[in-house]
């Protein structure tokens, strides 16, 4: 079975073509990044008029890499929320106009759901129960997925994703965008110790994060000593934030798995690509005896191909989207069932 | 046989025509409503019409002026739908459909869609046979701004569309009458009728080549305003009022 995905909820024009839930035949994205760079983050109209721009062609492109024509394809799946309402329109109106076109199913995915199940692109089968940590430019969640495939979101952000707090700091250091891979790279060079800042809800039990906190106090920091004449290493800054940042992360996501008794660990999203993050995962993980899921980078980040594997699966039970779906910027992850991998495609 | 979409104003419409004209049409005043609306409402009149989309021979659809998301929901079908299926593709203003359905005063007209924030989008029209003419540019303004203009031509002009309607104070205080709800908003039918010898000219457009009509560059405002303070940063921002599209 070949699904068409098609992820338009930021800032990444994605389509791809899996088959069978699980084989990705093509995977491609057209980056907006240049677009947003003026303004060190991601501006919801320019978003959108991107997402218009880019969306046949990139379909196209991934009908050529896939070798396949609309006719092969047998269902359209396309994010249809959480996210930017103007940039999931744009997918969800195409995704409508291809499954009207061919007379085939059209199926909506969440989001999140589709990037927990990136995941079995490489894998096969998802581990149940899973913990899953999901940090992007718009996301910084902990999610659940139990024995019986029940999704629940744990926790999550109450301010700043953590992709956005590195594209605001990095923007505060002056730095490029986005800005995770700046202050990844500029942390290898510094020390993370050189400045405590805060471990925002670190102690307070719940899995929820905060990262305003984190980005004031770096402001802050940094007038103080200026304004004391003291000489502040950028490499130090980054590398001392983005380890506040990690901390929290790993502490949460590990305490997430005890508290569930989970042994299975995913970590996903754009930020995943953070290189201290995969390493103080790893290490903690191995410490607790804990397997830890890392996808590589192009499934890690948005990406279409999480969107039509998590498609495949509810297609295969039988799920099927109305012509009227709606693109929910709010759409909530809690309750939702996960269907597992069909047998024949494991 | 065509299929036409409009979406960009409160109303949406759909409609499907063929050599004789109008086989069905589906229309939706819910605003806010457009994403939900415009797939059912193409898979009814396809049923209406008694046809498969297969029978298709272009996608005509509305590229505004007029609600940014309204406009990317037909547009993004219109491609999408016309690239599956490999047909050509005629796009047309918003602003020409409102004036089309005018076609039959005897006045000038000027047709006005709402732009929101206190602003509208303008063209002004010559009767024509068969139709209207175009004579001027597409503009974007304060409604005072196209007042001043109606005034200082001595025309007898016909304001019609739902920027009127909303600034209907403004606008009625020059010579212009306004027209009513009846006629206000761009609709799927004017837009088939327009479209339509285009498609016979073969005036058309590849799905991927239709590019909306905004006449406003997109808000870029982000609330971070303290970049590159430290550390031979960039310091002053490029402009985050408007910014390129």
């Amino acid at each position: 079975m070949l699904t068409l995905g098609i992820e338009t909820s930021c800032d990444e024009t994605a389509v791809a073509i899996v088959a069978d839930g699980v084989t990705v035949r093509s995977n491609v994205i057209g980056s907006q990044i240049e677009r947003h760079r003026p303004y060190g983050g991601v501006v919801p109209e320019v978003a959108a008029r991107a997402h218009l721009e880019l969306l046949v062609p990139t379909i196209d492109r991934a009908l050529v890499e896939a070798g396949a024509t609309y006719d092969d394809l047998d269902a359209v799946a396309v994010a249809s929320g959480p996210g930017l309402v103007g940039a999931l329109l744009v997918g969800v109106s195409a995704a409508k106009g291809i499954a009207l076109a061919h007379d085939r199913d059209l199926i909506g995915v969440n989001h999140l759901e589709g990037h927990v199940c990136a995941a079995q692109l490489e894998l096969g089968r998802l581990p149940r129960p899973l913990v899953a940590l999901v940090v992007s430019g718009g996301h910084t969640a902990l999610l659940l997925l139990d024995a019986q495939g029940r999704m629940r979101e744990l926790g999550a952000t109450i301010d700043d994703a953590a992709g956005e707090a590195y594209d605001k700091i990095a923007r505060f250091l002056g730095l490029g965008y986005p800005g995770g891979p700046e202050i990844d790279r500029l942390s290898l060079s510094g020390d993370a110790e050189a400045i405590a800042f805060p471990r925002a809800m670190l102690d307070e039990g719940g899995f929820d994060f905060s990262l305003s906190g984190l980005k004031t106090a770096v402001v802050r920091e940094l007038r103080r000593r200026e304004a004391a004449g003291r000489e502040v290493p950028v490499a130090d800054v980054a590398a001392s934030f983005q380890e506040a940042i990690v901390d929290v992360q790993v502490a949460k996501t590990l305490a997430a798995a005890e508290a569930h008794d989970v042994g299975d660990v995913l970590v996903v999203g754009g930020v995943a690509a953070n290189s201290r993050l995969r390493e103080r995962m790893r290490q903690a993980c191995e410490a607790t005896d804990r397997r830890l899921l890392l996808p590589s980078p192009a499934l890690c980040t948005d990406n279409g191909a999480m969107i039509a594997a998590a498609g495949a699966n509810r297609l295969a039970d039988g799920q099927r989207s109305e012509l009227g779906l709606s693109a929910d910027a709010g759409l909530a992850l809690d309750g939702l069932v996960l269907p597992d991998l069909p047998e024949a495609w494991r | 046989m065509l299929l036409g979409l409009e979406t960009t104003t409160r109303h949406a419409s759909v409609a499907i025509a063929g050599d004789t004209g109008l086989l069905a049409s589906a229309r939706t005043g819910r605003h806010g409503r457009h994403g939900e609306f415009v797939a059912p409402a193409i898979d009814f009149c396809r049923r209406e019409a008694g046809i498969d989309l297969d029978a298709l021979t272009g996608v005509a659809v509305s590229l505004g002026p007029g609600l940014f998301t309204g406009m990317r929901v037909g547009i993004a079908t219109a491609q999408a739908l016309a690239h599956a299926r490999g047909l050509p593709v005629v796009g047309l203003a918003s602003l020409d459909l409102v004036a089309f359905a005018a076609r039959h005063t005897r006045r000038s007209i000027c047709a006005v869609i709402d732009a929101r924030r206190g602003e509208v989008a303008w063209a002004r029209y010559q009767p024509a046979p068969g139709g209207v003419q175009r004579r001027t540019e597409l503009a974007l303004g304060p409604p005072e701004r196209l007042a001043g203009e109606l005034e200082a031509d001595r025309e007898e002009v016909l304001c019609v569309g739902d920027g009127a309607l909303a600034h209907r104070e403004v606008l009625s205080a020059t010579r212009a009458a306004i027209a009513d709800e009846a006629a206000a908003y761009p609709s799927a039918e004017s837009l088939l009728a327009l479209a339509r010898p285009r498609f016979a000219r073969h005036e058309t457009q590849r799905p991927e080549e239709l590019a909306p009509i905004y006449l406003r560059r997109p808000d870029a405002k982000i609330g971070w305003q303290e970049r590159g303070a430290l550390h031979g940063g960039h310091g002053g921002a490029p402009a985050v009022q408007e910014g390129a599209p």
